[in-house]
């Protein structure tokens, strides 16, 4: 029983981390109909922002994550004005393309300018603590990034569903046109939502460094389950993206404990799989 | 019916016989470097080839392909290293599987649409890599080392010189080149671009979407299969991140991305671009440029897909037309 409390906890914290990867990537997608192929080397920049921070001036990532999410939402607004605004309107493939060539900019510019290996920073405020609550143990470096995490995804939501701005945002990615008949300026939402999403993507990734080590190809997994959890969850829908990204946490670590390590995104992929056969357009997608 | 040569197929010919005869030319045949490059982008060119007849005359982006090709190099190891046979039944019956395996997992991917239809091709890969990496009948995560054999065609292995991986790869290229152009003139090259350009509006006149693409989808899955088993043979090796990855997924799209999609000439202009920045910033920077030709490539492919969504090969067309009406306008000034 403690055993699979414990694999549940794993599962939902992975899964928290997960999902706001995810919501950055949903909101981007939902908007503007663009998969960021990106979005996993984003993840990675980030990870690099707060490392070097952290190795090199000695600030914890409870505090760095506000520079990278602040410097991933320039890398985001920069990816939108120099690339995406050229491939709104032509075939949908082709931002995705895009953003799979600048995926392999990032990744290759940080290889050659950090190297491959792993880094880790070691003695950060969180580093190595554990809380135990009968019998399971929460590491503190992961609860503390997966609150963060759950708190920025309610903020997001917050935000689009209850603030002006995110009812322009909503009503751009409704009707772009008549959006702009009603005063909206919908340059600078698709501006602003690129931004968010590489924040979103950029706080995830600032949290990380304390528990996880960085290398240039650590978006890459982070970057493909973040689209399996938008694609499940449905076209743009927040919290559908934060179910799904549950699912896919706990499935990983079910699978992973009790069938085998290697299974564990063979069984997330073909989970993928089996709901869009059944649900084409997601679980809460229309 | 018959019908005429055009231009195109005199092209064709004519690259291939130069291809043919490239290594006659001294100094070519000797620099084991300049023949390894020219072999790698005519098998990197029949790879795009293959990928372009799904995703560039019928439009269906597949990032699927590394699976077939994995398939075919599969076939051929496995005949060398498990059976002790020549790679030949191997390589054909990779590529038989190959296509039965793309038709029954593409029947109901190709329900999908979109970005739908894309992300579930990398799920895909994602899943035949990792099954791949724990199946220990295929050799697991180790792959397929072979074992030294007698050299010659029959093994289809060559140790001193890579004249016969040349004329290989030569004889892949005019195989895969000309299904696609045989395609493309034919009834079903017809029912791709038709399917391409609007399914609603194909079904309506009367093709058989799904046929079509399935159809296409098939062959393209063969001739990538076929691909791989070369890729096997002139590696003496396989195993899964080798062969059947996102990375070698993309090298299909990517290329033909670069070269201009839906055109016969594309892949080959692609492979002419990617392989040699590949190869010899590799061999000149080494270990030192960790990355600069992928960084060269990423940037090249953002700058093909913003400004020239039809490629290389697009920007030909585009010079070409230029010259035409310039000559026209100059003769109605005389």
């Amino acid at each position: 029983m403690i055993v699979f409390l414990q694999v549940m906890v794993n599962g939902i914290l992975n899964g928290l981390v997960y999902a706001l990867v995810a919501t950055g990537l949903s909101l981007i997608w939902g908007v503007m109909d663009v998969i960021n192929f990106a979005h996993g080397d984003y993840l990675m920049v980030a990870m690099y922002t707060s490392f070097w921070i952290g190795a090199l001036l000695g600030v914890d990532p409870v505090l760095s994550w506000i520079v990278s999410g602040a410097f991933l939402f320039l890398i985001g607004a920069l990816t939108y004005k120099l690339i995406i605004r050229y491939t709104v309107g032509r075939s949908a493939i082709s931002a995705l393309l895009a953003t799979f060539g600048l995926s392999m900019f990032l990744k290759n510019v940080c290889l050659y300018l950090f190297s491959p290996n792993f880094r880790l920073l070691s003695k950060t405020v969180l580093g190595g603590k554990t809380i135990e609550t009968g019998g399971v143990i929460f590491p503190v470096p992961q609860l503390v990034t997966a609150l963060g995490a759950l708190v920025v995804i309610v903020l997001v939501y917050y935000m689009v569903k209850k603030t002006r701005l995110g009812w322009a945002i909503q009503a751009t990615a409704m009707d772009k046109e008549a959006a702009e008949l009603m005063g909206i300026d919908t340059e600078r939402i698709y501006l602003l939502v690129f931004g968010l999403g590489g924040s979103c993507v950029g706080i995830a990734g600032g949290l990380l460094p304390s528990y996880l080590a960085v290398h240039p190809e650590v978006g890459l997994l982070f970057g493909l389950l973040a689209f399996v959890i938008v694609a499940m969850g449905g076209f743009g829908s927040i919290p559908g993206a934060l179910f799904a990204a549950l699912l896919v946490g706990l499935v990983e670590s079910f699978s992973g404990f009790f069938i085998a390590p290697v299974f564990k995104y063979v069984a997330v992929f073909a989970l993928y799989l089996l709901v869009v056969m059944v649900r084409p357009k997601g679980l809460f997608g229309w | 019916m018959k019908r005429k040569i055009e231009r195109k197929d005199w092209l064709l010919f004519a690259l291939i016989i130069l291809f043919a005869l490239l290594p006659a030319i001294p100094g070519i045949r000797e620099n084991s470097l300049t023949m390894h490059v020219i072999l790698m982008i005519f098998l990197m060119a029949s790879m795009s080839q293959s990928w372009n007849i799904v995703g560039g005359y019928c439009g269906q982006v597949s990032f699927g392909h590394s699976v077939f090709f994995g398939i075919g190099a599969y076939g051929a190891a496995m005949a060398v290293v498990k059976y002790g046979m020549t790679p030949w039944p191997g390589a054909l019956a990779g590529a038989f599987l190959a296509a039965g395996i793309a038709v029954l997992i593409s029947w109901p991917v190709f329900r999908l649409s979109g970005h739908y239809f894309a992300i579930a091709t990398f799920a895909i890969v994602e899943i035949f890599n990792r099954l791949f990496m724990v199946w220990y009948w295929v050799g697991g995560a180790i792959g397929l080392d072979y074992s030294i054999t007698e050299q010659g065609i029959v093994n289809f292995v060559w140790y001193q010189s890579k004249v016969g991986y040349y004329y290989g790869a030569l004889v892949l290229l005019g195989l895969v080149f000309g299904v696609v152009r045989w395609i493309e003139r034919h009834r079903i090259g017809y029912y791709l671009r038709a399917v391409r350009e609007g399914q609603e509006t194909a079904e309506a006149l009367g093709v058989d979407s799904t046929k079509a693409k399935l159809s296409a989808m098939a062959v393209s899955a063969f001739l990538a299969a076929l691909c791989g088993a070369f890729f096997a043979q002139y590696n003496y090796r396989v195993d899964p991140p080798m062969v059947m990855s996102l990375d070698m997924s993309m090298k299909f799209v990517l290329v033909t991305i670069l070269g201009g999609t839906g055109t016969l000439f594309g892949p080959l202009v692609g492979a002419a671009v990617l392989v040699p920045l590949q190869e010899y910033s590799r061999a000149f920077l080494g270990g030192l440029g960790g990355g600069v030709d992928l960084i060269i490539f990423g940037l090249l492919i953002i700058l093909v897909v913003v400004k020239q969504p039809k490629g290389v090969v697009g920007i030909f067309s585009y010079l070409r037309r230029r010259m035409v009406e310039r000559e026209s306008v100059g003769k109605e000034n005389d």
